[in-house]
């Protein structure tokens, strides 16, 4: 699949940063303000097709290959299981097992920061994957 | 009530789109517009009047007012997988694009392999 | 705000008879989009910036993968024949349609008045819910600490949906003659 013009290309390299940092910003603080893990991974997912959009599959299959597109979308899934797991240490399963801080920090209300990044981390790789291939596919006397 | 009736007046014309059209793409769209419907009826039972958003902005905040946050949470999950179904049904339809050639449900089920 | 959430509806209810019945696959495509930012409107006016946030983020996305779709050849649209049996397909419809409005403002009669809920299960996480989990976004708190174990079910969900979709769109397979080899 081929990119885009010059403009379009110049432009994704300003603000294709932005992007993911805005992602990151929710899925940080989904317990302060509106957002979380979920937002926040298809936000991120958004910023990544952006660059698949505007310079083609095999130029943004260099900055995240299949493989590791994968193998994030499994760690990510695997992480939430094993918070959950982890919760065993306090009585039950899914325990808020992690001291709670003062309200209104960063690092505050338990697991459900870690929650959010691995579900972030989960929901990124997994949409990011599922539309490299779809953008990959070649009919077979597609031009 | 008046909301409700409106919201199932969305939801029986994406139902309409899914049963009666014969072109691939606009089943996909009434599929679309049947997940718009049905997440927006959850969403309007939830709703208290006058009511704010479900999120504290100081430590000692008056909680008599909130709108109910429980459908909120399990609406925002049914939205990305919904985004999940659409990928999947999109995958469907350009391999029967290229089995077939056509998008017309009638010539599908005509053409065997 | 009432009359705002109204015309809000009215204009969803339009663009999707549009984007049923237009011809033309590409305005169908951009009608589902207009509907879909309309929807997130209404959330915000329903008291919820969380899942605004979310339907504006993920429209955009299903519009990318539906234009996937339809720009894949310049004659997707397919010609128009009238058969005797559409006319009959869309009264039935118009009946049933009819029907069901009927039964269903009865029974939206034995719901609680729109903007009055109930709020039995909710009572105890909207006055509990800072107390006991220390985050100020309920929503959150309802999602991942109350009923976490529905978010693993979830991401369960998004995890089969996306392996299916690479499943079905794998191009392995036999080897048909000598010039094709089959890429992954």
């Amino acid at each position: 699949m081929k990119g885009m013009s010059l403009i379009v290309r110049t432009i994704t390299r300003l603000l294709a940063g932005f992007i993911l940092v805005y992602g990151a910003h929710i899925v940080l603080y989904g317990h302060l303000t509106p957002g979380g893990g979920f937002a926040g991974g298809v936000m991120l997912a958004c910023g990544l097709i952006l660059l698949v959009l505007a310079f083609g599959k095999d130029g943004a299959l260099e900055i995240v290959s299949e493989n590791a597109a994968s193998a994030w979308d499994c760690i990510g899934a695997l992480a939430f299981w094993l918070i959950a797991v982890l919760g065993f240490t306090g009585g039950y399963f899914f325990l808020n097992f992690v001291g709670k801080g003062e309200p209104f920090n960063l690092i505050s209300a338990g697991t459900l920061m870690w929650s959010n990044i691995a579900i972030g981390i989960k929901v990124w790789a997994c949409l990011f994957l599922v539309f490299v291939v779809l953008a990959a596919f070649r009919i077979r006397d597609e031009g | 009530m008046g909301p409700y009736i409106l919201c199932s007046m969305i939801l029986l014309l994406g139902v309409y789109a899914v049963v009666a059209k014969k072109n691939l793409i606009k089943i996909v769209i009434g599929l679309l517009i049947i997940e718009y419907a049905v997440n927006l009826m959850l969403v309007l039972v939830g709703y208290k009047a006058g009511g704010e958003a479900p999120i504290l902005t100081e430590a000692g905040q008056q909680t008599t007012n909130f709108v109910d946050p429980l459908p909120q949470a399990l609406i925002v999950t049914s939205i990305v997988i919904g985004l999940g179904l659409t990928a999947m049904v999109v995958a469907l339809c350009i391999r029967l694009y290229e089995k077939y050639g056509t998008f017309d449900v009638l010539l599908i089920r005509r053409l065997r392999g | 705000m009432l009359f705002l959430l109204y015309s809000l509806l009215i204009f969803m209810i339009v663009g999707a008879v549009i984007a049923i019945e237009t011809r033309d696959l590409l305005s169908s495509v951009i009608c589902v989009g207009a509907m879909g930012l309309g929807l997130a409107i209404i959330f915000l006016l329903l008291g919820a910036p969380d899942l605004a946030i979310v339907q504006v983020v993920v429209e955009v996305l299903s519009l990318v993968l539906l234009l996937r779709v339809v720009l894949m050849r310049e004659d997707v649209t397919i010609a128009h024949r009238y058969r005797y049996g559409e006319v009959f397909a869309t009264a039935t419809a118009l009946l049933f349609f009819g029907v069901f409005i009927m039964l269903a403002s009865t029974a939206y009669k034995q719901m609680p008045q729109f903007g009055n809920p109930i709020l039995k299960v909710s009572q105890d996480y909207i006055s509990n819910g800072f107390a006991k989990a220390r985050a100020p976004n309920l929503v959150t708190a309802v999602l991942l600490d109350f009923r976490a174990y529905d978010t693993l079910g979830e991401a369960t969900v998004i995890f089969t949906a996306i392996i299916g979709s690479l499943v079905i769109l794998r191009k392995r397979g036999r080897i048909r003659d000598e010039g094709n080899e089959p890429d992954s």
